[in-house]
């Protein structure tokens, strides 16, 4: 396992410098947007793993209600986790990417970015309910939460949709095609995000596992000095 | 006792309940009218300005105003240890559930019915659309807040600052009910596009949320 782990360290790395030099060198330059554009290999990779992760956290959460298997509630607690550290990145560099082209930092009708934020906004609460929950049973409630925030998602998407519709928002992209060499080092960028992001999650999980068998050990152990 | 008899019963109590303590009205109303009191001191708009932003305003007062009502809904069973025994009674968990909800509906609509008024003096509201869709908005959108509300209220009885985890969880997740209620509010006060999509969108918010409750609802009160 151990090795497992190495390798996957350095996969990720090598993966990454790959990317990287793709994206900022190797990628050709935008007709319009000239090298701002670039930014868009961190954003929508980190948008697509981002949702990757909502989407497991979403499933574990349902198979922890059906089959109440602990991996399966840390799976969706470590899902959430990373999911938001890429999502906070996709928030992070969309404004950044937005100013320069749009000029304007956030714009409140663009559909993606906004479902984004929202999407940001559940997870986190989440989180924030998983942390302060003080029954024993904080992974059934947090697996109902989740399964809320998943039947959220449509129902937000519809109505910024229409939201937009009513309120002017900029032109984005035309929707044009994008430039094969850029889908390339678009679809680089993801597997080395996925793979930092699994690197993530691993780490996590085996921090987790760790944390639970101290507190674990420590509610024994009081319990046998009690009955002493 | 049949699913409606244990709702009905539940329901009553918690209106005798309310009535004689008055609890919950009274801290909602106060805090609705402090909310609009300050809003008309922080936006000082013309008519015309005001039929845009009234609908958002309203709303959020009543979205905040709720919130007072729902954190006491849970709350007051914890005391005897009421939950407790309605948990070991053979009675199942949706009836209780529904009770709630519609008794939430019920003081949430009280306090609605009271501060419209208010609003409308305040803010020299005139509809310009057709008045008659507020009523299925004001239904729906009442609904939505309270389905989750109850719902949430429920799952952070037993969390550390339970008064400010409810908002935490409920606001995020009623975005989009809260873009339903305030884009066909001002939709109908302005009178200039049609409210139909965002009414549609409320149902199925509704629909969707109160489906959902009533079929986890039983897993949340047994991890109490």
């Amino acid at each position: 396992m151990k090795r497992g782990f190495t390798l996957l360290a350095l996969v990720t790395a090598l993966l990454l410098s790959f990317a990287l030099y793709e994206a900022l060198i190797a990628a050709p330059t935008e007709q319009t947007m000239g090298n701002v554009q670039r930014i868009f290999y961190y954003h929508v990779p980190s948008a697509w793993t981002a949702f990757v992760l909502f989407l497991i956290n979403f499933v574990s959460s349902v198979v922890y209600l059906i089959r109440r298997n602990p991996k399966a509630d840390l799976l969706a607690l470590v899902s959430a986790e990373v999911g938001v550290v890429f999502c906070t990145v996709v928030i992070v560099t969309g404004p950044i990417w937005a100013r320069p082209v749009w000029g304007i930092w956030w714009a409140p009708g663009d559909i993606r970015l906004t479902t984004t934020l929202v999407l940001w906004l559940i997870y986190i609460s989440y989180l924030v309910l998983r942390r302060f929950s003080t029954s024993g049973r904080t992974p059934v409630v947090a697996a109902v939460v989740a399964i809320f925030g998943a039947l959220d998602v449509p129902l937000v998407y519809f109505s910024i949709w229409f939201f937009r519709t009513q309120h002017p928002s900029p032109v984005i992209g035309g929707g044009g095609s994008l430039d094969p060499r850029m889908a390339h080092v678009l679809l680089i960028n993801w597997a080395a995000f996925m793979c930092l992001a699994w690197l993530f999650s691993w780490t996590r999980y085996e921090l987790e596992v760790a944390k639970r068998q101290v507190e674990e050990a420590q509610a024994l152990e009081s319990l046998l000095e009690g009955s002493r | 006792m049949s699913f409606l008899e244990i709702t009905r019963a539940t329901l009553a109590k918690d209106i005798r309940l309310e009535w004689r303590s008055k609890d919950a009205i009274n801290a909602m109303l106060f805090f609705a009218l402090l909310v609009v009191v300050i809003f008309s001191f922080a936006f000082d708009p013309t008519a015309e300005e005001s039929r845009r932003i009234a609908g958002g305003l309203i709303w959020v007062a009543f979205l905040f105003a709720a919130v007072v009502a729902l954190n006491q809904t849970w709350a007051r069973e914890l005391r005897n240890q009421v939950l407790d025994a309605y948990r070991v009674s053979p009675a199942p968990a949706n009836p209780l559930f529904l009770a709630k909800a519609f008794g939430n509906f019920i003081f949430v609509s009280v306090l609605e019915a009271v501060m419209t008024p208010l609003f409308v003096a305040f803010y020299k509201l005139r509809v310009l659309g057709p008045a008659w869709e507020l009523v299925p908005i004001a239904l729906l959108g009442t609904w939505a807040l309270v389905i989750n509300g109850t719902f949430f209220a429920a799952i952070s009885l037993r969390t550390r600052s339970r008064e400010i985890m409810l908002p935490l969880l409920l606001f995020p997740i009623s975005i989009p009910a809260l873009l339903g209620m305030v884009n066909a509010t001002t939709a109908v006060l302005t009178g200039e596009e049609s409210a139909r999509f965002w009414i549609a969108l409320l149902l199925a918010y509704d629909v969707v949320f109160t489906a959902a409750s009533l079929l986890l609802f039983e897993l949340v009160l047994e991890a109490e």
